[in-house]
């Protein structure tokens, strides 16, 4: 595959993570290329939120290293809040600010984390919301905005900040099923420009079409990884046979 | 009494202003996570329980007539300074957990997306959590309002002339309940228009826009 020439910009070694008893992570392993799209699939609680929380230091890891452009980001000595202007990262809920409009949830990270001006952020991020299609709706709080819009903000606002990768925690598992085509759109265009995206997902036939790459987490292991074509079609392993039968039989 | 009720009022928009600033800049203390406020953090948490458990009466005392006790130059000695330096002790202690409760009532998801975007600790509360927490206080804070109004008439223990103290010496001197009535009457005059406001700031939801 040509992309898998690129870069490594993440890469995840050996990470675990336990809240109490539970272990959530038990060593995982992960690759991400320059330009590449790796989707995590595998029931609720497999641990692909904890994955990603991990990766932008939301969440401190127990064992292991996350590795971003080469830089050890785990390291204890190294500044969280730098890591993170390096990455975007949208919530399955969208987690937008209630209180500011849709144009200064997109400005917000702009002008405080980059140090952009006002103008200049504004500018962007007027160009942002105009192309995930919400073109008139600056000024419009987050609550009379529908959950699709809403997400294509989050998206805006993660996107503004010029990542070097995306993180997606089920982006679309939120919306009303008529909703979820113009997040998926969205997602597709950045796709589309080459943005590195590991996206947690539900959606198998979007998981197949976008991603280069899919990882199966079973119980805080990666079980099976490889293009969609052969873990989504021919699964080698038991365990994503099962979780597949049941994600068709919904 | 009008004069001494001008006198409570005065005292009154004083400390509550006072207060509202102590109380927001202790509850964001007690709220923070950075390790290196963990001492302040502490004081905070000791200064609220002291003086939220100390009786208001008890501390007006102890203030308005500890501190010339001491008989220490450069502490002030008018009772009024006294008075409200005790109230606003007191005060403050509440408010701090007004504020604190409408901190820690916004949801952990708005720190999680302000972090994400980049922001810093200090960042996250100033831009996304604060904006959010003090849209959510005006009743309990009104509440504390309300209260201290009323609470101005014990600096009349150390002796400063405000309208109830104005009140009792003349029913003392008449045996007539007028006057007592008279105050009741003043300090509804600005219990009931304050609460009438918050209600008017507040939208149907309880948030203020």
């Amino acid at each position: 595959m040509s992309t898998a020439a690129g870069a490594v910009v993440l890469e995840v070694r050996g990470v675990t993570k336990a809240f109490g008893e539970r272990r959530v992570l038990r060593g995982i392993d992960l690759t991400v290329r320059e330009h590449e799209a790796v989707a995590l699939i595998g029931a609720s609680g497999s641990g692909k939120s904890t994955l990603l929380r991990c990766i932008d230091l939301l969440e401190e890891i127990d064992d292991g290293d996350v590795f971003l452009d080469g830089e050890t980001i785990t390291d204890p000595a190294v500044n969280p809040v730098g890591v993170r202007r390096r990455l975007g990262l949208v919530f399955q809920a969208y987690n937008l600010f209630p209180h500011l409009t849709a144009l200064q949830n997109v400005v917000l990270g702009e002008r405080r984390a980059h140090g952009a001006s006002q103008a200049e952020a504004e500018e962007r991020g007027r160009a942002l919301l105009a192309r995930f299609g919400l073109a008139g709706r600056e000024d419009d709080r987050p609550d009379n905005l529908s959950g699709g819009q809403q997400q294509r903000v989050a998206i805006a606002r993660a996107f503004a900040g010029r990542p070097r990768a995306l993180l997606l925690d089920e982006v679309t598992s939120a919306l009303d099923p008529e909703l979820v085509g113009e997040v998926l759109e969205a997602v597709r265009d950045l796709k589309g420009e080459g943005m590195t995206m590991v996206i947690a997902t539900h959606e198998m036939s979007f998981a197949r079409e976008v991603a280069d790459e899919v990882a199966f987490l079973h119980e805080g292991r990666i079980v099976e990884q490889g293009p969609p074509s052969r873990v989504l079609s021919a699964p080698k392993r038991e365990e994503t046979q099962r979780f597949l039968r049941r994600i068709q039989a919904n | 009494m009008l004069d001494g009720f001008w006198l409570d009022v005065k005292l009154f928009v004083i400390v509550e202003a006072a207060v509202l600033v102590v109380g927001l800049g202790l509850a964001i203390l007690r709220s923070s996570r950075a390790p290196a406020v963990f001492p302040l953090r502490l004081i905070t948490a000791v200064y609220v329980d002291v003086f939220r458990g100390i009786p208001t009466i008890l501390l007006v005392y102890l203030v308005g007539f500890g501190i010339p006790a001491l008989q220490l130059s450069g502490l002030p000695t008018d009772p009024v300074v006294l008075g409200g330096l005790a109230l606003g002790l007191s005060y403050s202690a509440y408010v701090t957990e007004v504020f604190r409760s409408g901190i820690r009532s916004v949801h952990r998801g708005q720190r999680d997306a302000a972090l994400a975007v980049g922001l810093t600790e200090g960042q996250t509360m100033r831009h996304v959590i604060l904006p959010q927490a003090v849209r959510r206080v005006p009743q309990p804070l009104l509440n504390d309002f309300v209260a201290l109004q009323k609470d101005v008439a014990l600096v009349s223990i150390l002796g400063p002339q405000e309208a109830f103290r104005i009140a009792q010496i003349v029913q003392g001197e008449t045996f007539n309940y007028t006057p007592l009535i008279a105050a009741a009457l003043l300090y509804l005059a600005v219990t009931v228009p304050l609460a009438r406001l918050v209600d008017r700031m507040e939208g149907p939801e309880g948030v203020v826009r």
